[in-house]
């Protein structure tokens, strides 16, 4: 009887059951409480890791944040089979089941609108990085020569030429890697519902190669999934010292907010 | 290396979402956006500091 409610999302109900062998936050599996017909999806999580000290702690804590973070995500992605789920922020928790009840009476009316606006749609995350030019990391797959024989004794002059040489062919990188995730950002967003853009994203965090140019969210009908995918595809050809990367789909997550 | 890295890329368009995204709802117990982006900060500090000194907290 006791603990917390942890909240993953709000959906419409929905018939067909959950995935059974589902762990969720903190190891309590999912379950649905129903309220003025809709549905919020909770766990009962321990007060001594989410009350609002421990809570705020553990989040700087990185294994326990990935643990909490795949497992909401497990969650979310079983919602995703059977509904449109509208996530909530990692993190959203209440007392007890009459404190989730108030909220969904509260926010009735914003969270219905949301669902409608996100109902048979999903997420796809696009990242465009730019490699620069190869000094440093380069990866060992693909032989990428760039005619430059490394380690070689150079004078003084020609060292500083070569540098000089370096530093603008990366200026003029940076300025194509702006043009191309612009153009390829016009063109997904033309294509999809809404887009967002995200933060790009650290490096050292991320641990990819290259600079993060472009780190945006599509909302694309599910049934135009395939064709969006294509898209990308078709933009990702032929340019040199640029990546795109696709994820998802995802649930509408960078779209649940309010418009 | 690369299982490492997957591994990282993941966590981290996850994050982004669970984030920086999904319906805000004030819960009872309260943590606010701002102390969230702290929570970012930190990470990317934790994480410079890592990999400076220290094996990955991913293991293996």
């Amino acid at each position: 009887m006791t603990g917390l409610r942890y909240v993953y999302a709000v959906c419409h109900p929905f018939g067909t059951p959950l995935q059974s062998q589902l762990s969720g936050v903190a190891g309590d599996p999912p379950r649905l409480l129903h309220h003025h017909g809709l549905v919020a999806v909770v766990s009962h999580v321990p007060e001594r890791d989410f009350a609002e000290g421990p809570l705020r702690s553990h989040l700087e804590d990185l294994d326990w944040l990935t643990a909490t973070a795949r497992a909401h995500q497990g969650v979310i992605d079983a919602l995703t089979v059977v509904t449109t789920p509208l996530p909530l922020r990692l993190g959203t928790v209440f007392r007890d089941d009459s404190g989730v009840r108030v909220m969904i009476e509260e926010r009735e009316e914003s969270l219905r609108r949301t669902l409608e606006r996100l109902h048979g749609r999903v997420e796809w995350g696009v990242k465009v990085y730019a490699e620069p030019e190869p000094a440093d990391g380069a990866q060992g797959g693909a032989g990428s020569d760039d005619g430059v024989p490394a380690g070689k004794a150079v004078s003084g002059r020609d060292y500083l030429r070569q540098r000089r040489m370096r530093m603008r062919t990366n200026e003029n990188m940076w300025e194509r890697a702006e043009a191309f995730a612009g153009r390829l950002h016009e063109t997904l967003a033309a294509f999809a519902e809404d887009s967002r853009l995200h933060a790009p994203q650290n490096a050292t965090l991320s641990g990819a190669s290259g600079r993060n140019v472009l780190n945006a969210a599509y909302l694309v009908p599910r049934e135009e999934s395939e064709e969006f995918v294509e898209l990308v595809d078709r933009q990702k050809d032929d340019v040199p010292g640029m990546r795109v990367e696709l994820t998802g789909p995802w649930a509408a997550y960078s779209f649940a907010g309010e418009e | 290396m690369t299982v490492i890295e997957r591994r990282e890329v993941a966590l981290v368009d996850l994050l982004d979402r669970l984030l920086a995204g999904g319906v805000v709802i004030t819960g009872d117990i309260t943590l606010r956006i701002a102390d969230v982006d702290l929570v970012r900060i930190d990470l990317n500090a934790l994480i410079s500091s890592v990999n400076a000194q220290v094996p990955s907290p991913w293991g293996d």
